[in-house]
């Protein structure tokens, strides 16, 4: 695994002596978590990741977008936490980036105008768990249809609901008139 | 006949075309979702001048199951058979893959025996993966030949696989800390036939098509794609690598037994199609060499690890001894312990960079299984590759990504 390449990047993007708790806020917007499982961890506040994706892709060579999704923490104050992985081609590791948003407005930057790859996959995420992303423009659905209600990987969604596009007949017999 | 037919509300159509025609020459036509020259249920909005394509919005998600909310709802050990449904043609890797990933979670390390068997068989759905993928392409150009016999080489991997896991498609074969079951007497005896009827085959697909002016044709220079773009648009595997990249998670994360293996990462030239189909060519023989190395690797010794946390105990204990019984009961009921946290593992799957994001809360079940499927990111920027060619292009060029419905939509 390429240390130096991940001691650069904590004392750039998180200056301060960060610690591993605690939760970004505006006059901490990025905070180390360090590294899980090969994989080097920021917790971003919204704010930063933008900034923070920028500088990944043009200063540290994180060429690759791998991958955005969520996870639905129900009951915390900011509920959603939406998680980036960015690849080095070059170096060849990856990073995590993670930010907190509530229920009430689920939004984050989108990082399409960066990554082409992103805009995909960002649509996938707004439909399996509402977030939207500012700055992407198509957020039609992709993996569920057009007028689909609700977002099934949120944990309230329950799992045997059915929204069935043609309205279900009763079982008819070629024998009954 | 008196009676009014009830009025049933129409039916919508599930997507809204963003495409309108651009300029007053063009005509919109609908390509799928489901057609005969898409592989998977896809469905491809192009805007044509004449015959050329202008612009095209690819739109999937027609074999959406709700593969990740099934996960949260089953235990770490039986969502295996669902992991196996992602990518069909090899359904091996997705299984090491998600079985490495919930092992790094639990600090598990499996068995030397497992860990070369794994690598073993991972190259062979490789073999099959590869195998099937460049015979679609090759029977959508009309050769039906090289399709035959490719599909013969494949067609005895499957059955080979199938006397050693029981099934011809779907294994499930892959188990949190090992394997199902030890290979058969005399499989690797047949597995030297197969390789060598292998190479047979695949000797006569390149006298057939490589040098062929019809393949020719309807190849080069189709699809082109830059390493910038491709990178841009998040391609992996044997697409991003068909532009002249080295980018092979086997070579630049060595995972399970690569470390050890002798290889080369063959890549293309400028990556259109028929760089595409040969650098699929060059890494099944690539993929062979690996396995006939593996073969004189596997080391004897047990299959699972011993780690109550998730391997069965075995049965005849179960029976006799109360701590078993419980053991078992508690892992069927409540599922293995995964200790909390979240971790991403990427294997290089057939069509590219195939990673699990898995979340725990230190329950018997997944909090969460995201998969970053090759084929869904390829979907989103293979648009690139559509546009400025012939409508008839597009099956050439869809067939060379490779599309796997199932790991695509999930």
């Amino acid at each position: 695994m390429s240390a130096p390449l991940f001691d650069r990047l904590r004392e750039q993007l998180s200056p301060g002596e960060a610690g591993q708790e605690g939760q970004p806020s505006a006059d901490m917007p990025v905070i180390c978590r360090g590294v899980q499982h090969q994989v080097l961890v920021f917790a971003l506040a919204p704010s930063a990741v933008l900034p923070v994706a920028r500088r990944l892709r043009d200063d540290f060579g994180f060429d690759l977008f791998l991958d955005v999704t969520a996870v639905d923490w129900p009951g915390d104050a900011l509920r959603f936490e939406v998680v980036w992985h960015f690849y080095s081609s070059t170096d060849k590791v990856r990073v995590r980036l993670k930010t907190r948003v509530p229920e009430q407005a689920p939004a984050v930057p989108s990082l399409a105008p960066l990554y082409g790859a992103a805009g995909y996959m960002e649509r996938e995420c707004h439909d399996m768990y509402g977030v939207t992303f500012d700055g992407n423009a198509d957020l039609r659905p992709i993996l569920l249809y057009e007028g689909f209600v609700g977002h099934p990987l949120r944990k309230d969604y329950p799992k045997q609901k059915e929204q069935p596009l043609v309205p279900y007949l009763p079982p008819q017999s070629a024998l009954v008139r | 006949m008196s009676a009014e037919p009830a009025l049933r509300p129409p039916i919508a159509n599930p997507v809204r075309n963003v495409l309108t025609a651009s300029r007053e020459d063009t005509s919109i036509v609908n390509i799928g979702p489901s057609h005969p020259a898409t592989h998977g249920t896809v469905q491809i909005i192009a805007e044509l001048d004449a015959e050329k394509v202008v612009r095209t919005d690819v739109h999937c998600g027609y074999l959406h199951r709700g593969f990740e909310k099934e996960c949260e709802d089953h235990t770490w050990h039986n969502l295996m058979p669902y992991v196996d449904r992602l990518n069909y043609c090899s359904a091996l890797i997705n299984n090491f893959a998600y079985c490495d990933a919930v092992e790094q979670l639990m600090g598990i390390e499996i068995t030397p025996r497992t860990k070369y068997l794994r690598t073993l068989l991972a190259e062979y759905s490789r073999l099959a993966d590869h195998l099937t993928c460049v015979a679609a392409q090759l029977m959508e150009l009309g050769a039906m030949t090289g399709f035959l016999y490719l599909v013969t080489a494949r067609d005895s991997i499957y059955e080979h696989l199938a006397a050693l896991t029981g099934a011809r498609v779907t294994y499930s074969y892959g188990r949190l800390g090992g394997l199902a079951f030890d290979v058969p007497a005399g499989w690797f005896q047949r597995l030297e036939e197969i390789l060598k009827d292998y190479e047979r085959y695949i000797a006569m697909v390149h006298g057939l098509v490589d040098r062929n002016r019809i393949f020719i044709d309807r190849m080069r220079n189709v699809g082109v794609i830059s390493t910038k773009d491709a990178i841009h648009w998040g391609f992996t595997g044997p697409i991003l690598r068909s532009t002249g990249a080295p980018r092979d998670l086997r070579k630049d994360t060595p995972y399970l037994a690569y470390g050890e293996l002798d290889f080369d990462v063959p890549v293309g030239i400028k990556g259109d199609n028929y760089d595409r189909y040969y650098v699929r060519m060059r890494e099944m023989d690539e993929s062979v060499y690996m396995i006939r190395q593996l073969v004189d690797m596997i080391p004897d010794g047990p299959i699972m690890v011993d780690d109550r946390r998730c391997v069965f105990p075995e049965k005849e204990l179960v029976y006799t001894e109360i701590e078993s019984l419980i053991n078992h009961f508690k892992l069927v009921m409540e599922g293995p312990v995964v200790p909390s946290g979240d971790i991403y593992v990427a294997h290089e799957g057939a069509n590219g960079e195939l990673g699990f994001y898995i979340v725990s809360n230190g329950a018997g079940q997944p909090y969460k299984v995201h998969v970053r499927s090759p084929s869904f990111v390829h979907m989103g920027g293979v648009h690139t590759m559509l546009n400025g060619y012939q409508l008839a292009d597009i099956v050439t060029t869809f067939g060379s990504v490779n599309m796997i419905g199932g790991e695509c939509d999930r």
